[in-house]
């Protein structure tokens, strides 16, 4: 186990995936997907339902064991090291991962525990301060709404200073104000150096929070705009050819 | 060390936080543990010869039943709830989420038995919890919570979950319903230790046994 | 290491191999047809009668192999179960679900067989006898092996979890043996002894080796049979994903 190991970085990437695929049965959910992302910055991933997004950040988290080939987050194997790798990811998934019984900040005191955060209770009000939830520390998840609920899933991911942040389409559910809270924590997020991925179907929205737009179609990357510029009428052009042939 | 021993107790003391607000799991199994002694009541004649020899298997027969209901809160509700991704990304070896769930689980087990054993006592006329019950009871619930909490994961990740872990579990829970009844009808009736001492040892040995091998297998049933 | 492009990867592997099992299951069957054969004719004429039993007796030459290789079968599952687990090859799993499945049936017919032939020697259908009852309570487990298999969420993870439930289930048999027997104990009741009581002489033995024999060919028969159809499965199950009809999981 490689609990507080420094590892000493000679690449600058964040995620280095070689020959991702996973399949669910017959069906073949990664079909081969190849992508480097520079540390500190920021990829939009694009793509149908059912294109392999959520599949992708799963594999990428240690949520499910990949098929075949190789992933490497902050330089952790993702097979191997994979409690590395735990700790080295923020994420949000569609469900808010949280506990109805217990309140806001029970639910945010149990996962610090769970990571080990060590300034916990003053930690737990920050990240809830950053989502605008620390008014709702002491109610109980059970009575928030959906979009609430969703602030307080960002502030959990947040709790434990990750270095990557992986977000599976997380503007689903949020009014303005929340969406202007969720851009307003990503520019944060950025500034303090974490690399981000978000998946979601909305392009614009994710053209303005990243610098790179990757899209995903059946399992594979039909459009990566790389390192340069980013060419936003070929980006829709893929997109709404993969989105009229999908899935 | 440590830091892991933290961990599993962050996982009972979430589960048992829940609990303490919905008091789900206690009340529904101490009250299904209760009707099951009750309606075995009615299965004996009032007052017939030798009922001192049937009711420890009435009173384990409805800990088992009522323990499969708890169960099935275990793994299930964090699957139905969707949280088991968050649990399963936490930086924490397996075995220690394993031993949380378990740890949780056999503390609510513990608490119902403390409530339906003297009252079992009560309805049949025997000694409401002689002493030398208590590590009968903690050994045969140790070994129940181990396999429970391995086949609550399994179950969990199968449709028609609340029907696959009885199917599942009971089975395996033979030699724990065994030797618990054989040990506790000793004690009811009286015998020294002596007499009673192998189904003990099987008891140690299934605990051994089925903690050891949950703990290895149940990383396989939580990965997708 | 999987070949990264192996989603896209035909299955003329998979056809051939089942081709080549479908070679093998033919001349099988043509073995153990003829060994069989031979086994019901020393089973059913050959065998003297038995001293006590009679003519009773001869169920045994049925009995005593489809239970040995019943367990044969569940430890079959048991390595397949603990190769899939580290290995992650489906071959591994379409190994240990075939064994399950005959393994299920041939411990059917040893409790079938026990049964009957416990009416007339023993005047009772069923005697908590420790064997007995230790491969009942095998049976049951290997049960829920095969329904966790069919009410999986998913394909493979119905394989893992069957190999969870079939490692586990196995690696307990001598402690439910131990705590049947136990319990036995201290219940007077029938106790069928190592083969009933039985007095083996040398014409018995023969042919309980010969029924072993043809039992254990027509174990491998099945197996080989059930595995080629799985693997005939996943390949149209592959095929079908490929050209995107759906239909088979």
């Amino acid at each position: 186990m490689a609990h507080g190991q420094v590892t000493v970085f000679p690449q600058p990437w964040t995620v280095q995936a070689r020959g991702l695929t996973k399949a669910y049965g017959y069906q073949w959910a990664l079909r081969g997907i190849d992508l480097e992302l520079r540390r500190g910055s920021s990829l939009a991933l694009f793509g149908p339902n059912g294109s392999g997004k959520t599949t992708l950040i799963k594999v990428l988290v240690t949520l499910a064991r990949p098929t075949g080939g190789e992933a490497l987050i902050e330089g952790h194997d993702i097979r191997r090291d994979a409690q590395a790798v735990r700790r080295a990811v923020g994420v949000v998934g569609h469900e808010p991962w949280l506990y109805e019984d217990l309140t806001v900040q029970e639910n945010l005191h149990f996962y610090g525990r769970m990571y080990g955060v060590s300034d916990l209770p003053r930690r737990a009000l920050a990240v809830l301060e950053q989502v605008g939830m620390d008014p709702y520390a002491q109610f109980p998840v059970r009575s928030l709404s959906h979009g609430m609920r969703r602030r307080v899933a960002l502030a959990r991911a947040f709790l434990h200073r990750p270095r990557v942040l992986l977000l599976d389409e997380p503007e689903a559910g949020l009014d303005q104000e929340a969406l202007a809270l969720l851009e307003r924590a990503l520019a944060q997020a950025r500034m303090d150096g974490m690399s981000v991925l978000i998946a979601t179907h909305d392009l614009a929205w994710g053209l303005a929070l990243a610098e790179r737009a990757v899209v995903l179609h059946r399992g594979r990357i039909a459009y990566d705009s790389g390192g340069t510029r980013l060419d936003a009428a070929a980006l829709a052009a893929t997109y709404r050819r993969v989105t009229e042939a999908a899935p | 060390m440590t830091a892991i021993l933290g961990k599993v107790g962050a996982i009972v003391w979430k589960d048992v936080l829940a609990e303490l607000r919905t008091k789900d799991i206690v009340l529904s199994v101490g009250v299904f543990a209760v009707l099951v002694i009750i309606v075995f009541n009615f299965a004996f004649q009032p007052g017939a010869q030798g009922i001192g020899a049937v009711a420890p298997g009435a009173l384990w027969v409805a800990v088992v039943f009522a323990g499969v209901l708890g169960m099935n809160r275990a793994f299930v509700l964090e699957k139905e709830r969707g949280t088991l991704p968050g649990l399963l990304l936490c930086p924490v070896p397996r075995e220690a989420i394993f031993a949380g769930k378990m740890a949780a689980s056999l503390l609510f087990m513990l608490l119902v038995e403390a409530a339906v054993v003297p009252l079992f006592g009560v309805f049949l006329g025997l000694p409401l919890f002689p002493p030398a019950l208590v590590p009968i009871v903690l050994l045969a619930t140790l070994g129940f919570a181990a396999a429970g909490t391995l086949f609550s994961a399994v179950a969990a990740s199968s449709r028609s979950r609340e029907l696959m872990l009885p199917i599942l579990l009971l089975p395996v829970l033979v030699p724990v319903i065994l030797s618990a009844v054989g040990a506790s009808a000793a004690v009811f009736a009286g015998e020294p230790f002596g007499e009673y001492r192998t189904w003990v040892q099987v008891l140690i040995g299934f605990d051994v046994v089925y903690l050891v091998l949950s703990a290895w297998v149940f990383e396989y049933v939580v990965q997708e | 290491m999987v070949d990264a492009r192996a989603g896209q990867r035909p299955s003329p592997r998979v056809e051939g191999r089942a081709a080549g099992l479908g070679w093998g299951v033919g001349a099988l069957l043509v073995a153990t047809a003829a060994v069989m054969v031979v086994a019901l004719y020393m089973a059913l004429v050959w065998a003297p009668p038995e001293r006590l039993q009679g003519q009773v007796y001869r169920i045994f030459f049925f009995h005593v192999p489809v239970s040995w290789v019943a367990y044969l079968a569940f430890a079959v599952t048991f390595a397949g179960g603990l190769a899939y687990l580290r290995s992650g090859r489906a071959s591994w799993d379409r190994a240990a679900a075939a064994s399950a499945e005959v393994g299920v049936v041939f411990t059917t017919l040893s409790l079938v067989t026990g049964s009957i032939w416990g009416k007339p020697i023993l005047n009772a259908w069923w005697g908590w006898d420790v064997r007995l009852t230790t491969t009942l309570v095998l049976w049951l487990i290997y049960l829920g092996y095969l329904m966790i298999r069919a009410y999986a969420a998913e394909q493979a993870q119905g394989a893992r979890l069957a190999a969870v439930v079939g490692v586990v289930g196995f690696v307990v048999v001598p402690i439910n043996f131990f705590s049947i027997r136990l319990w036995r104990g201290l219940h007077p009741g029938p106790n069928i002894g190592t083969e009933g009581g039985l007095e083996i002489e040398g014409a018995m033995a023969a042919t309980l080796f010969v029924s072993l024999a043809a039992v254990t060919l027509l174990y491998i028969t099945l197996l080989v049979a059930r595995i080629r159809l799985r693997s005939l499965t996943d390949a149209v199950g592959e095929i079908k994903a490929r050209l995107g009809v759906g239909g088979i999981r």
